[in-house]
């Protein structure tokens, strides 16, 4: 079992306005859409895989200790639709993540975005959009 | 030499005209050639170009953008989102069969570690769920003898006869085609007519029943006594519309319609479409790494 930090890890909380109904696969029944938690961490795997990419990575709390998070997007045909790639992270890389945590505090979450060491920011919902 | 010269005439004039008809399936005239690994761009305004006479053959998008297919809370006319106005007139027996149902989407999802969805142990979605799970590019090819479809999620294709054969008939352990009685099939027996020039409608019977397939996303039901009516009308050439019915007395008091009208869009003949798959090993991995422990904690079904 994860130990419960997300509150040493929340850098800024926020409401956000969130549709779950453009996810297709796995709901939004398990997270907390209230909530958004932005985490800097450094990338220990991208995983481009379906049902879900998931993004790996590791957060050091003020009092220096690690937390290993994990936070799932959508498939690659989505995510592609929306600009990122297999190869939009390599092992290593400093990132800032955006996500909805899940409600039972574990260190897991949807992403919304990812700024990139380069500046440019990957946004995870750019490809659930419709042209309406 | 009035002669000759009205034979000249006559080749000049229609040797363009025969030539487009030749290329018609080919050719994309109004729309700029998208690059390789490109999606689709949003519809401009621009003049329409008439539809070919029976023929929707082309790759096609949604027009709306590419997740306009996706219908995670189900069928895309008739949302799972609680509304009185989407409630599906449900028998008995299917509301049953519905309940039995713990989909992942939906006005009654359940965590991600409590599903029972088939298509999350990648078994075959099934027809017409192909119509309403992740409907993204889809490649239409036909002939005088039949329409295949070309799906993009798991790679999936169909066969729609058009070649005058009659729909098969209801038989007990399946459907009889001429004096032989066929299995039921993932995605059925498919037959179609042309009813004008640019409409085709489809019907199709011969479904695995409702201990193999879901409707939708949301849990919906179908059973073996499943009949599904499509339409399917070219607007203009870069347009298409999709509409689907469902014909169910097993499960449903009366048909309704799941697909209204749904755009799509033609695309660059030379697109060369993704695929998305369903791995059991990546979604195994996906479960053990998110899914299983994103529903800990004593959190159980919604119902």
């Amino acid at each position: 079992m994860r130990s419960k930090v997300i509150p040493a890890m929340v850098l800024a909380l926020g409401m956000v306005n969130f549709s779950g109904a453009l996810f297709a696969h796995h709901g939004t029944a398990a997270f907390d859409t209230d909530k958004k938690v932005t985490l800097k961490g450094t990338v220990t795997e991208w995983f481009w895989s379906n049902p879900h990419c998931l993004l790996q990575f590791d957060v050091k709390g003020e009092d220096g200790k690690v937390v290993h998070w994990i936070g799932e997007t959508q498939n690659p045909v989505t995510m592609t639709d929306g600009g990122w790639s297999k190869s939009s992270f390599k092992v290593g890389d400093e990132v800032t993540v955006a996500l909805f945590p899940v409600k039972n505090g574990l260190p897991l979450g949807r992403i919304i975005t990812v700024l990139l060491p380069n500046g440019k920011t990957l946004d995870a919902m750019g490809g659930t959009r419709t042209y309406k | 030499m009035l002669h000759r010269f009205t034979i000249l005439i006559i080749v000049l004039v229609a040797a363009p005209v025969f030539s487009s008809l030749a290329f018609a399936q080919n050719e994309r005239p109004r729309q700029p050639a998208a690059a390789q690994g490109q999606k689709a761009a949003a519809p401009k305004e621009q003049k329409s170009v008439a539809a070919p006479r029976h023929d929707i053959s082309g790759t096609w998008a949604p027009a709306n953008g590419p997740s306009d297919g996706i219908q995670a809370n189900g069928v895309k006319a008739m949302p799972n989102d609680g509304k009185p106005e989407h409630q599906l007139p449900y028998t008995p027996y299917g509301q049953q069969v519905y309940k039995s149902h713990h989909a992942l989407e939906g006005a009654d999802a359940v965590l991600p570690g409590f599903f029972n969805d088939p298509r999350d142990k990648c078994e075959p979605l099934g027809f017409p769920r192909m119509n309403f799970y992740n409907l993204r590019e889809t490649q239409i090819l036909q002939n005088e003898y039949k329409i295949v479809m070309l799906y993009e999620y798991a790679t999936t294709w169909r066969v729609i006869w058009t070649d005058g054969r009659p729909l098969p008939k209801f038989v007990d352990g399946g459907v009889q085609i001429g004096s032989e009685v066929k299995e039921p099939r993932y995605y059925g027996y498919s037959v179609g007519t042309w009813v004008d020039d640019t409409t085709l409608v489809v019907q199709t019977t011969g479904m695995m029943g409702e201990e193999r397939v879901w409707l939708d996303t949301a849990g919906r039901a179908i059973s073996d006594q499943l009949r599904v009516e499509e339409r399917f009308h070219r607007v203009d050439h870069d347009r298409l519309e999709w509409t689907v019915t469902i014909d169910d007395p097993k499960i449903y008091t009366k048909p309704w319609v799941a697909m209204n009208k749904f755009p799509f869009q033609l695309e660059d003949p030379h697109r060369d479409v993704m695929e998305q798959y369903c791995s059991p090993s990546e979604m195994e991995r996906y479960n053990k790494l998110f899914g299983n422990p994103s529903s800990e904690e004593g959190h159980g079904p919604q119902r």
